[in-house]
Order: structure tokens, then sequence, then C-alpha cells
């Protein structure tokens, strides 16, 4: 943060901000340094930020014409895709944008771990982000059920029955969530409630997200500390707002093209189907972002050690920080590290793929092997490699890679400019 | 710039990773007539549009609904754009059941444009006991609700064959090799000069299914057009809008000396 203390030019503006220091916090917003080598993995946070208004916004709009009830929530989708002015775009917008709301989170979540934005002093915003995460996973899930389609409901059941793996209180536990014994109009209307207001718990943990960051500052690519404000900062506006901005018209477009010409590549046919209790899809799949948790809940054959399998994998990113044991927060120093990052970067993209094959044969075993590797590589690999691995020298300030002419140096430059994105 | 290669590597490696998950389950290539209304510039086939509602309304109607749609689509933009006139001479072929009146008393009358499509049957039960024991599903989003879309629709409508030696079917079940499972409830709807079209054009089973499918999709997605033509100015508009920035960006990092 700036140290100095601002003080409004008009005597309005020093009144008003004498009883509210809203202009000091604007102040602060833009004047706020920034280091000046982010890249564009960077532009995320802001894209984030842009997806969960535009999902508000575009919600708060649907909740006007959409019905919350097991007989007409079908119907009421199809009114909104019809009859209301504009209503396609308006849900076309909202379904594909919590696919790009995902895309976004999951590079957003990337980009923290190659450039080890998670370590100390970041373990805060970091955990926030991961319930963050966890709350979006969630609102998603109760989103989707809202059209009540088949995938809609099939999902809802599969989701909430894994509860009942609880020994002892999980098959009242599922009912209690339910609102009665299978899911019905009860669980539609406490879903679409859910999903009104989960979105600002989100919102309201964006802005503790934030607040934190602006403590310690960005991380950087180069994972050093940064001094602040110096020639290694820049104000946040304007040049880290128009990078912003630009970054999100190029996300846009992506967008754009999604929403436009392939609304419905991301989804399910058989939600176009209007739900039917009585008939089972072929498969139950989940939207794609919840593919690789859903294999690793696949994978395990005890339906028990599954969920536990499955919210440890998330429960294991929260406790990240203290499982990565490296003093350099950087993958560009890492040698080993940045190999095994990417290695965890497929599994991953494996475990999604093997999400949406059926569980049998090669499948699952591939899928078996893939979990395994996830849980290892937080595990075991991570703590390890913060002790073993020689790790490259880290220059000592963004502007000025001062290591005194060595080999070390140019080789530092040179490791520099290949990550420099 | 480089890191703008990267990025769109990514996201297309994503797009494509996702299409192929989807394409993976398909065993039997689908047929395409080639469909004008696909690509940045598609747009219905005007004519297909209005023989496809011909034998919807001859054919399909006869045991599939299309209860999210009203007779007054048929004349809004984008659609088969039947004239105000010729939608009311529609609806009002059919009977709708409306009521109470100031006697309480429910009766019939014509439809009106502002109705929805009438059902062949009061309700699902008298549909599936019409139709040995299998619903003939909505049609109003059915394009949508089937993996393939209007390849599969298509395909589906040109698909049957005679059974395979050895397998014998029941009565009342058919073979279609586009089918999962390839036994099929419906029996073979289209077969040559069933439709007489008004415009001349001759009703072979290729020609009626590529029609009715159009009017498939036009009844699933009425707002293709709109939406194809909006998309592609907000494309355009956001290419150009993120090169201006792109250079305002040049402009005030350049007081930086640093690479963005």
């Amino acid at each position: 943060m700036s140290d100095h203390e601002y003080i409004p030019k008009s005597k309005l503006g020093k009144w008003f901000n004498d009883r509210l220091p809203i202009l000091t916090l604007a102040n602060h917003l833009t004047e706020y340094p920034t280091p000046k080598n982010l890249n564009y993995w960077w532009t995320f946070g802001g894209i984030l930020t842009f997806c969960l208004i535009t999902q508000i916004v575009t919600g708060l709009i649907l909740a006007m014409h959409y019905v919350a009830h097991a007989d007409l929530a079908f119907g009421s989708v199809e009114h909104i895709m019809r009859n209301v002015n504009y209503g396609w775009l308006i849900r076309y917008v909202h379904a594909n944008g919590a696919s790009m709301f995902f895309l976004a989170v999951y590079i957003h979540i990337f980009r923290s771990l190659y450039y080890g934005s998670y370590k100390s002093p970041r373990e805060i915003i970091w955990i926030l982000g991961m319930i963050i995460y966890i709350l979006m996973m969630a609102t998603a899930f109760m989103g989707y059920v809202l059209p009540w389609g088949q995938m809609s409901f099939w999902g809802a059941t599969v989701i909430t029955n894994l509860f009942s793996a609880i020994p002892l209180v999980g098959e009242s536990i599922v009912t209690w969530l339910w609102g009665g014994y299978s899911v019905d109009n009860p669980t539609l209307t406490r879903f679409f409630s859910l999903h009104y207001l989960f979105p600002f718990l989100i919102l309201g943990l964006v802005v503790l997200h934030i607040w934190a960051l602006h403590v310690p500052g960005n991380n950087n690519p180069i994972g050093i500390d940064v001094k602040k404000p110096s020639n290694d900062t820049v104000s946040f506006h304007p040049y880290i707002v128009i990078k912003d901005l630009f970054a999100l018209l190029i996300f846009l477009i992506v967008f754009a093209f999604f929403v436009f010409y392939s609304p419905n590549i991301l989804g399910h046919a058989d939600n176009y189907i209007e739900a039917n209790p009585l008939v089972t899809p072929a498969h139950i799949v989940p939207e794609w972002y919840l593919l690789p948790f859903y294999a690793i809940l696949r994978s395990v054959p005890d339906k028990l050690l599954g969920v536990i399998a499955m919210f440890a994998a998330l429960f294991i990113l929260v406790i990240l920080p203290w499982l990565d044991t490296s003093k350099i927060r950087s993958a560009i120093f890492r040698p080993l590290y940045k190999q095994f990052y990417w290695f965890l970067v497929a599994d991953v993209l494996i475990l999604g793929y093997m999400g949406a094959m059926p569980a049998e044969g090669v499948y699952l075993l591939v899928a078996r092997v893939a979990t395994a590797y996830y849980f290892l590589h937080f595990l075991v690999i991570l703590p390890i490699l913060g002790a073993k691995e020689k790790t490259l020298e880290v220059p000592l300030s963004i502007t000025e890679p001062v290591l005194g002419g060595s080999a070390t140096t140019s080789m530092t430059r040179n490791n520099l400019d290949k990550n420099k994105i | 710039m480089k890191s703008f290669l990267k990025f769109f590597l990514i996201i297309s490696f994503f797009c494509l990773k996702v299409s192929f998950i989807s394409a993976a389950e398909q065993t039997e290539k689908l047929l395409n007539p080639g469909w004008g209304f696909k690509g940045f510039f598609g747009k219905f086939d005007r004519g297909s549009l209005q023989r496809g509602y011909q034998v919807y309304t001859e054919v399909c109607a006869a045991c599939h609904s299309m209860k999210y749609l009203s007779y007054r689509n048929l004349s809004e933009t984008g659609g088969p754009e039947f004239t105000k006139d010729q939608v009311k001479a529609i609806a009002s072929q059919f009977e709708v059941n409306d009521g109470p009146n100031d006697d309480g008393e429910m009766f019939t009358r014509p439809a009106r444009p502002a109705d929805n499509f009438v059902s062949p049957y009061p309700n699902e039960k008298a549909a599936i006991a019409a139709n040995g024991g299998a619903y003939p599903p909505d049609m109003s989003v059915l394009v949508k609700a089937r993996k393939g879309g209007a390849d599969y629709i298509y395909s589906l409508l040109l698909g049957y064959e005679d059974p395979p030696s050895g397998l014998s079917l029941d009565d009342g079940v058919y073979y279609n090799k586009y089918m999962a499972g390839n036994k099929i409830k419906m029996s073979n709807p289209l077969s040559d000069g069933l439709v007489e079209y008004g415009d001349g054009t001759s009703a072979t089973p290729e020609q009626m299914a590529k029609d009715v499918t159009t009017f498939l999709v036009w009844a699933a997605e009425p707002h293709l057009e709109a939406r194809h033509k909006i998309g592609f100015r907000a494309i355009i508009y956001l290419i150009i809008l993120s090169i201006l920035v792109y250079f305002s960006m040049k402009k005030i990092w350049s007081r930086v000396e640093s690479k963005i």
C-alpha cells in the first residue's frame, strides 16, 4: 500500500472523505503499485471479476422470468429462449458464462501453481481463493439443476446421493437435502434459493481476496519480493487497467464465439429433455469443469472412500502452502518442479477426460493411475522437492537482476526471456 | 505476441478436447446434406422451412406435439415467415379448449395465432397408450435434445433398413441403423410423394427429411438467424476494439521500460 496520506483536492471531497474515506480507497486502488513484469497470465484476476459480475447481472434478469417449480421450470426456460426479448442471449451468456468462468479460474489457479503465488506471505489469498472455487462449483452445480432437464435431475440425484455414503446419518442427511424422499420440487426450490445466494457470498469473498492481495501486493513471474513503490512497479491505473482490458477483450472474443456460434457445445443434449424420474439417461455426466473430481470419485471402488478422496483432492489444495516446502516461489528457478508442474497439468487433463468416459476397462485403470498421481504430486513430490531440489539463482530485483556478471546471470536472464509471456 | 499464440493454442486445444469428447461416442457416421443455417452467416432456407412445416403438420404432428411453439411464431422474422393471414388460416384449422366462460362452462373454439401448437394427445399417458408403449417425444427442442443434432434427425429419418439376418423384431418395432440399439418404435415415416409440395419441389424422402429437419432446427432455435447476425457484429466490434486498445496499451507502456 502506498504510504503517503491522500488528501482530496476539493473541499467537498475532503469533507466527505473525512467521514467516509472512500476517495482514499479509490486513490489506493488507482495508485496500487504493481510489479511491472506481470505477464498475461496475471490478467485473469480482472477477467474473473468480469465473469462474476456478468453472471450476477444475467442471473438477475433470468430470475425475473424463470419459475422454480418442478412442473414449470423447463417450460419457463423455453419461455425465456423464445418469448423474452433477447432472452436467448441472456441465457446463453449465463450458461456459457459459467464455463468461461471456470476456464478462467483454472488458468488463474494454474498460474498460481506455476509461479508459487500461494506461498508466504500470500497463504490467506490462496485459501480465500480456494473457498471461492469450492463455492463456485456448488453454485454451478445448483445452477445446472435449475432448467430441470434430464441431466439436471440425474446429476442432482447422483451428487446429493454422495452424502448417503456417510456412515449412520448419511441417509437422513440426503433426505434433509432433498426435502423429501427423492429429488423433487422442494429440492429445486432450495437449489434456486441457494443458487441466488451463493454468488453474493462469492462476491464478498472476492472483496476479501483482493483486500488480502493488496497487503503484500502481487507476486510476479520472478517470484521475488518487490520494493513498492519503486522502479520495479507501475501504478495500477493506467498501466494494469489497460492491459487487463486488452486481455479481457481477447477473452470476450472467445466467449462470444461460444455464445453466438456454439452455445450448446459445452452442455449435454439430454438436458433439453424435461426431467423424468422414471427414465435414467445412459451416461450421467457432470459439466466439464467438475469432471476431474468426478473421475477421482469413480476411480475409488468404495463409495465412502471415493467421496473422501474427492473432497480430499480439494482439501489438499487448501493446505498447499504448507505442502510445498520450497522457499523459491517461481517455477522459473525450479527446474525439477517445472517438469512436475506440467505432469500435474497433464494429469488433471487426463482425469477430466476419464471423467467423461464410462468408468470401465482401460478408462478406469487410467483414471486410477491419474488419481494416485494427483495425490502423489501434492503429498510426496512437493514436500521432497522443497528439500532436495537444486534451484537456480534468483535475481535481486525485477529491473536489474544484479548478480555480479557471472555465468549464472546470463542464464537467469535467458530463462527470464523465455518465460516472459 | 508469442504469449498470444500460446494462449490461443491452449484455448483451441481446450475446444478441441471438448468436441472430441462429444464426438467420441458416435458409432454410425451421420449423414449431412449440407445445412445452410450453419456457419458465421448461416440462415434458414425460407422455402425449406415452409415445406418443413408442411411435412411436420401433415406427417409428424399426428403423433408428435410441439407444445412450446405458438402459431404466431410461424410468421415471425427468421422463421418460415408465413404471412399473418396465412398464420390465421393455419391456426383456425385447430380446435383448442378454452374457458370457463361466464356460465362456468369449458368450450372449444378455433385456435388463434397467439395459441400454442395443439398437441395430438390430451396427455403423455394417452400418447404412450396410442403408440405401443413408446412416447413420441415433443418436438419443440428435439434437435437440441439429441447428440448430433440436425444430422442425427436427418439420418434417423433416412436410416430405416431391413434388419440384418438373424435379428427378429417384435411387432411394432423397426430397424434403424442410427437409433441407439437400432430398435425404434416409430415406423418409417417418409415415403416418396407422401406430401404434395405447393411450390412444385418433388417430395423425395431425402427432400422431406431435409425440409422437416430444417423446420425442427428453427423450432428448437427460433432466434438462430438473429444470433448469427448479432454474433458476427459483436465479434467484429470486439476485434476492432481490441486492436485500438492494443495500440493505446503500447503507447501507455512506452513510458515504462518493460515488455508487455
